[in-house]
């Protein structure tokens, strides 16, 4: 009988799953003990302090919060809850850094474009893809004007820009230059002619053995040293040449890694067909190394997108340092775990969002070739 | 004849090939004239003057965090060394710290208990894609947030945890220390060969011998024996709360402890990537078939398992030390004081010699970058297949 109701709740699956992923020895049936208490301790903690115990835009009284001695925490000591009032105060600046308010929805038509041009390059099997990438062509001519401002919209300066605008144009802004800049490098990389090579040898090594915080400086002290008197970049622009140079270096070894994965057969076969070294190279080899190269190159954007809260240190505002100028004002000083928490969030949904695509891509791949 | 010329030169590969990098290394050298000559003439024009006579110059400046003795009055040169030790010994520290926590994040990726792989899991997604200086900038205002000095925490006996840093007790070397400490180093140099000549006499008679336990025995015992032997020659200065400050002991500032944190936390996340990698890589056969032998599971993985993943672990491993060496330089962000804060930083603003600095910082970064990627070459390969595999 026994045996028999075994049988049965071995069968079910779920009962199964159980027992051979938490308790399948004694040792691991203490690991899972330990496991949920840690889980129930951290968990509780965390959502009391951000969500159950936290004041959002009033405090406990129901009193609107404008100042940071109005959280509950300052009133009372006894609660210890999370006060999201600093980032209902500051949302303008995070999102659009200091933007003229009556011009924000010139931002806002940006960000809401963003994914139309983008969407084209990300997904090959999209209908109307033509259509999205030509639009992927005009989106920054067209992004620039609305930021920037030109005839007929008034002159934004990049001074103004902050926040996730500064963090998303120069995470976007600094791919899209990079990407051609780093197939040329990959490609003369693998070049025969020896200074050929060795210019994009000694370029990406040097990029990549110094660390990007270094590039920033040298742009923003040197680069007005360089150029003639009449030109002198803004900070923005300085920041963005950086970054450009810093990410071709690393995309340029992931389209390495992809021209280094194609067959010689493919060059030899192209080659009999008749067709040149750029015939050969724009039409057999660079779209299969792409495709190939494409998980790697994203993770080099997720590192970028990480990286451009470096600008911070060099007095740029971008989502960080509009963070710290908000703590660094009298009226919300302190409130360090709400900023910090919240502008984690903001980059590890977009971060983890490339991390999911470049799993995807990598799974297609494996089902496309076999 | 003439056409014969430009003829070859397009369609020949070899002619071709070399007008191409005649074009290509006349533009680099106009490009670099061109900018030289630009800055010369904007230098001039500023009055900045340039060349690297300001290293004998006094700094002017002081740095709290220090390795060796600096004060205010000391040149540019010795700024520039005492960061470019701050920057070694935070690289060093972080990456002993997260390759720690990489190998035991990474094994626990892999355990047989669901929630321990998950709770694993959230770790790495969380700290690898949330900036690394967002990271450390918040652990540092955790530390600050730590209690004021009259009110510090006291965690062991002599070990205090404040707002101002870690105090700690400090070790104070008495005569005859140094002969525990060569006790120490004959052990284990004595252990080594016990060690050669058992394996031998094992491999010659099959007889097992507890080289382990003769050998922890040997390297723990000799030194605990010499230091009663000396009269026990080392002795603790413990931190004592005095007024507004401690006195005696040692310690560990938050900027220090804010960038370990930060740094081997974010690196070991993807430490343990490559470690779950390279351990699923070693194929499942050869797990079975030492199995098959009848070894027991941890020497399945000392013996067979560990050796083979850490040849796939290697390369990424060396490419995550360049990273957490590179990210050092954030240090600038909490004051920290490296390479980039002090020298970088500070005499750039007080010299305003900024090409001069710049090119030394960047040059010693690539020496590190450099130097790493050579011991980690030699290392990897003395762990990857020998023959001819």
């Amino acid at each position: 009988m026994t045996a028999f109701s075994n049988q049965s709740l071995m069968r079910n699956k779920y009962y199964s799953w159980i027992i051979k992923n938490l308790f399948s020895s004694w040792v691991n049936s203490l690991m899972t003990v330990v496991a949920i208490i840690f889980i129930y301790e951290v968990g509780t903690f965390f959502l009391n302090w951000a969500i159950f115990g936290a004041d959002f835009r009033t405090n406990f009284r129901g009193e609107l919060i404008t100042d940071r001695t109005l959280c509950s925490k300052n009133i009372s000591p006894g609660e210890f809850g999370a006060c999201w009032a600093i980032i209902y105060a500051r949302w303008d600046q995070f999102m659009y850094g200091f933007y003229p308010i009556e011009q924000v929805w010139r931002v806002n038509f940006v960000y809401v474009l963003l994914p139309l041009a983008i969407i084209g390059i990300l997904f090959d099997k999209l209908p109307f893809r033509k259509y999205f990438i030509y639009f992927t062509f005009i989106y920054p001519f067209l992004a620039y004007f609305m930021l920037y401002g030109g005839p007929g919209l008034s002159v934004v300066g990049t001074n103004k820009w902050g926040g996730l605008l500064v963090t998303l144009f120069l995470g976007v802004t600094g791919i899209g230059l990079a990407f051609p800049l780093s197939i040329v490098l990959a490609l003369g990389r693998r070049s025969k002619m020896p200074i050929v090579k060795s210019l994009c040898v000694v370029f990406i090594e040097f990029i990549r053995g110094v660390p990007l915080i270094t590039l920033l400086f040298t742009a923003n002290v040197m680069l007005p040293l360089f150029l003639p008197d009449g030109v002198n970049p803004d900070n923005l622009l300085r920041a963005l040449v950086a970054v450009t140079l810093f990410q071709s270096a690393y995309m340029a070894e992931a389209i390495r890694g992809g021209l280094q994965a194609i067959p010689r057969g493919q060059i030899e076969a192209a080659q009999s067909l008749g067709l040149n070294y750029w015939q050969t190279t724009r039409k057999i080899i660079l779209p299969q190394a792409l495709k190939i190269a494409i998980p790697p190159i994203v993770n080099t954007c997720i590192g970028l997108f990480k990286d451009t809260s470096l600008v911070l240190i060099i007095g740029l505002f971008d989502l960080l340092g509009i963070g710290r100028a908000a703590l660094a004002d009298m009226t919300w000083t302190k409130l360090y775990y709400e900023v910090y928490v919240f502008i984690s969030l903001v980059f590890f949904i977009f971060c983890f969002g490339m991390s999911r695509y470049s799993l995807y891509l990598e799974k297609k791949l494996k089902t496309d070739n076999s | 004849m003439e056409s014969y010329f430009v003829r070859k030169l397009i369609f020949d590969e070899k002619s071709r090939s070399l007008l191409i990098q005649t074009l290509v290394i006349g533009l680099f050298a106009l490009f670099i004239y061109l900018i030289a000559q630009q800055t010369a003439y904007n230098l001039e024009k500023r009055g900045i003057s340039s060349g690297f006579d300001f290293l004998n110059i006094s700094a002017g400046y002081d740095i709290s965090i220090r390795l060796i003795p600096f004060t205010s009055e000391d040149t540019h040169l010795r700024a520039y060394f005492v960061g470019l030790l701050n920057t070694l010994m935070i690289a060093v520290c972080g990456c002993f710290l997260a390759t720690i926590m990489g190998f035991l994040v990474g094994v626990i990726r892999l355990s047989s208990n669901w929630l321990f792989r998950n709770i694993a899991y959230v770790y790495v997604e969380f700290t690898r894609n949330v900036p690394v200086l967002l990271q450390i900038i918040l652990y540092y205002s955790i530390l600050l947030h730590l209690p004021k000095i009259k009110q510090a925490i006291e965690i062991f006996d002599g070990f205090f945890l404040t707002n101002r840093g870690f105090f700690t007790p400090s070790p104070i070397f008495k005569e005859g220390f140094s002969i525990v400490l060569c006790s120490f180093i004959v052990a284990i140099i004595v252990s080594i060969f016990i060690k050669r000549i058992l394996k031998k006499k094992q491999e010659q008679t099959g007889k097992q011998y507890p080289i382990f336990y003769i050998n922890s025995a040997l390297i723990i015992l000799t030194p605990i024996l010499f230091y009663y032997i000396m009269g026990r020659p080392l002795e603790f200065d413990t931190p004592v709360l005095k007024g507004f400050n401690f006195k005696g002991g040692m310690v560990i500032r938050p900027e220090f402890l804010g960038m370990l944190f930060g740094l081997s936390i974010y690196t070991a996340a993807f430490i343990s990537e490559t470690v779950r990698s390279g351990i699923i890589a070693v194929s499942k056969g050869q797990r079975e078939a030492s199995q098959a032998l009848g070894l027991k599971n941890n020497l399945v993985m000392r013996l067979i398992v560990i050796p083979q993943a850490l040849r796939v672990i290697i390369p990424p491993l060396t490419s995550q030390y360049l990273n957490l060496t590179k990210n050092s330089s954030l240090g600038i962000a909490i004051g920290y004081a490296d390479l980039v804060h002090g020298f970088g930083g500070i005499s750039l603003n007080q010299t305003g010699r900024a090409i001069e600095i710049m090119l030394m910082v960047m040059l010693t970064y690539l020496t590190i970058s450099l130097t790493i990627s050579l011991f980690m070459n030699i290392y990897n390969k003395s762990v990857q297949f020998k023959g001819n595999a």
